[in-house]
């Protein structure tokens, strides 16, 4: 995974609450067994809406999207985080995600930030009165600067540590496989088997 | 101070905990399907890593297989792809998999029950939300996303943060008509789609205990709808019994009945948030939106966004409204709908089936609409036919289709048209989930049934 300690670019103000993953890519973008290309499906059935704040020309390089409350709910799809990567979001902001999401976001090197809702709606304001507005999100310092506004934001030190570092969950999980040994070698036997096959 | 049943079963799985880091958790079960899987298993071939217990990992195709001639070639050559990867994935690192043909192809939160490999007291994952099915047999199960399937697939463990404990208590005993979904969509409707963020939800009480194990594990299957990461009801005599005779039933079953009878939160234990909801006021509920938590009694009308105070949720009715094509005002039941859909992991059992086939037995569905009857699985279908159900379908007009998610998720060809308007028993109404521009109001099977009779939303009170 790539390092992410801070990015620097424009945003796109998305003004929607409960953004589900079925919005962020519907279920017919999910053939693919890549995990890259994802990008035409992202927001598809309101990409052919002119209006739709992507297919606004001063929105077009944004890589900070800025979203309502509820982001991500729905369907655990990890590829709504590929899609939003594909098409070159680096970062989200929004002040409520749903669990399966972030966790997923996280885990791929999209960062979700969660501000207060009064600061989202300030930067929505921000954005739009000004699009070439440069946002930093900034890991190290855990903060959100735009103009003279800096906005602090949480995560948790290990999920920080493992992004700023750019680690493979599977390889520190890994370190840890004597602890696994001797759990399996405790575990009941009553536990069920999905095989032997019995029918 | 005493534990909650989440807080025991989470506590039996922990494989190291430290300060400052998430517990890493055993993972007794994962459930694979094609969608959220190929990716994973190319992470594990690119590392040069193998799958630590194939023995503890099942496989099969749901999500984007066909209901109609399963026997032929796939026509969708993408669709094909991704079931023959699967298919590959599965024979090289050795994981069982049951395939279209098999009798436990189906829904994959319908096959695990159905082979008895779903037990209380388990850690169960799948890269399908709807995994918290599970939880009714009081067993942990969540979604997870296709880079965790492949952590847990690597490592058969996953590192997770200890979600805060919520208990529901739906107290009380449920109308004629009224069903476990509508206990859940009401659920929905009161706390919303994030009111259970951060929370694994415990449901309790009386009317709890009254539903069936499929029943239970309808409730427990929209906990994701209501943002939960797991909901969970503590078993019971009704859960072993479910589960004995089963394949993959302990063969050491007393003691396993023994562990399992442990499971239940304790009287001193100490829950973040409690709820109560009153099963006696309960009414048939249905969706009006486009969130699984825009949801009324049937006999209600259609909101009008101004009498809604938070300007977010206004926002958000108002845009509902224009996408299902509705009016303020306009009684629910007066709404005429194009499709039902009876199937998917929320009601495609065969409780659900029966159900169903009860409102319909000698009737006809309204010549205005479709039906179709997508079993959860194969077995599903298998045992619906054995009790003749296909034929009341059938001659009551709907299709009888073979097992899958289907127009759930609108992923194979059963998917509505732009504008058309559906009763489904799935449970999702996100705008185009069930079709690009297609519109979903979220039902019971009993309000299905009524509904493809009358061809307006109705429950069976009014035939």
């Amino acid at each position: 995974m790539e390092k992410f300690i801070s990015h620097t670019g424009t945003g796109v103000p998305l003004r929607r609450s409960n953004v589900d993953t079925d919005q962020i890519i519907p279920a017919v973008y999910l053939k693919r067994v890549t995990r890259s290309g994802f990008e035409d499906g992202l927001f598809a059935a309101w990409r052919n809406d002119p209006e739709f704040v992507l297919n606004q020309p001063q929105y077009k390089s944004g890589t900070v999207l800025v979203a309502g409350p509820e982001f991500g709910t729905g369907s655990s799809r990890e590829h709504a985080v590929w899609a939003l990567q594909n098409y070159g979001f680096k970062a989200v902001i929004s002040s409520r995600f749903a669990d399966i999401f972030r966790g997923n976001s996280l885990k791929g090197g999209l960062l979700t930030v969660i501000l207060p809702q009064q600061a989202v709606e300030a930067l929505w304001v921000a954005i739009e009165s000004d699009p070439t507005t440069q946002i930093k999100v900034d890991l190290d310092s855990r903060t959100v600067s735009y103009g003279s506004t800096s906005v602090a934001f949480e995560l948790d030190d290990y999920t920080r540590w493992r992004l700023m570092e750019g680690l493979d969950d599977i390889g520190l999980t890994l370190k840890q496989t004597d602890a696994i040994d001797s759990f399996e070698a405790k575990r009941p036997d009553y536990k069920p088997k999905t095989l032997p096959i019995r029918i | 101070m005493g534990k909650t049943l989440a807080e025991k079963i989470w506590d039996d799985h922990i494989v190291r905990s430290a300060a400052g880091e998430p517990d890493l958790l055993y993972i007794d079960l994962q459930l694979i399907h094609e969608v959220t899987s190929a990716q994973a298993f190319d992470g594990l071939r690119l590392a040069g890593r193998k799958v630590r217990r194939p023995d503890l990992t099942i496989a099969t195709e749901d999500h984007n297989t066909p209901t109609l001639d399963i026997l032929k070639p796939i026509a969708d050559p993408v669709s094909k792809l991704q079931i023959d990867t699967l298919r590959n994935n599965a024979k090289e690192f050795g994981i069982r998999i049951h395939s279209l043909g098999d009798a436990d192809q189906g829904v994959v939160h319908v096959v695990g029950p159905q082979l008895g490999i779903t037990q209380p007291g388990m850690t169960i994952v799948c890269g399908d939300s709807h995994t918290s099915t599970h939880g009714a047999f009081g067993a942990i199960a969540f979604g997870i996303g296709t880079s965790e399937v492949e952590h847990v697939l690597a490592t058969q463990t996953l590192p997770s943060t200890r979600p805060k404990m919520m208990a529901i208590n739906v107290e009380g005993k449920l109308k004629t008509g009224v069903t476990s979904k509508d206990i859940i969509l009401a659920i929905i409707a009161q706390i919303g789609t994030g009111g259970g963020q951060g929370y694994i939800i415990e449901y309790r009480g009386s009317a709890i205990r009254e539903l069936s194990m499929e029943g239970r594990m309808t409730v427990c299957n929209m906990s994701i709808e209501a943002g939960a990461r797991a909901g969970l009801i503590a078993p019971d005599q009704k859960t072993f019994d479910y589960i004995k005779g089963k394949p993959h039933a302990p063969e050491d079953f007393a003691t396993a009945q023994s562990y399992w009878q442990t499971l239940f939160s304790d009287s001193d234990a100490k829950f973040d948030l409690e709820i109560t909801l009153d099963a006696d006021k309960l009414e048939p509920f249905v969706t009006w939106g486009t969130n699984p938590g825009q949801g009324l009694p049937l006999n209600g009308s259609v909101p009008n966004p101004a009498d809604i105070k938070d300007a977010e949720a206004r926002g958000a009715a108002e845009r509902a409204l224009e996408y299902m094509g509705l009016t303020a005002g306009t009684p629910l039941k007066k709404i005429a709908i194009d499709t039902v859909f009876l199937g998917s992991c929320t009601n495609g059992r065969i409780e659900d089936l029966r159900a169903a086939a009860s409102i319909l037995e000698g009737k006809k569905i309204a010549s205005t609409l479709r039906m179709l009857v997508v079993p959860g699985s194969e077995r599903v279908r298998q045992q619906a036919m054995k009790e003749g159900l296909d034929k009341v379908f059938l001659d009551a007009g709907a299709e009888w289709r073979n097992a899958g998610c289907s127009m759930c998720l609108g992923m194979n060809p059963d998917q509505l048209a732009v504008g058309e308007r559906s009763a489904s028993t799935s449970n999702r109404n996100f705008e185009g989930r069930q079709g690009k521009g297609g519109r979903t109001h979220l039902v019971s099977p009993l309000v299905a049934a009524a509904t493809a009779i009358r061809g307006t939303l109705s429950s069976p009170a009014d035939l």
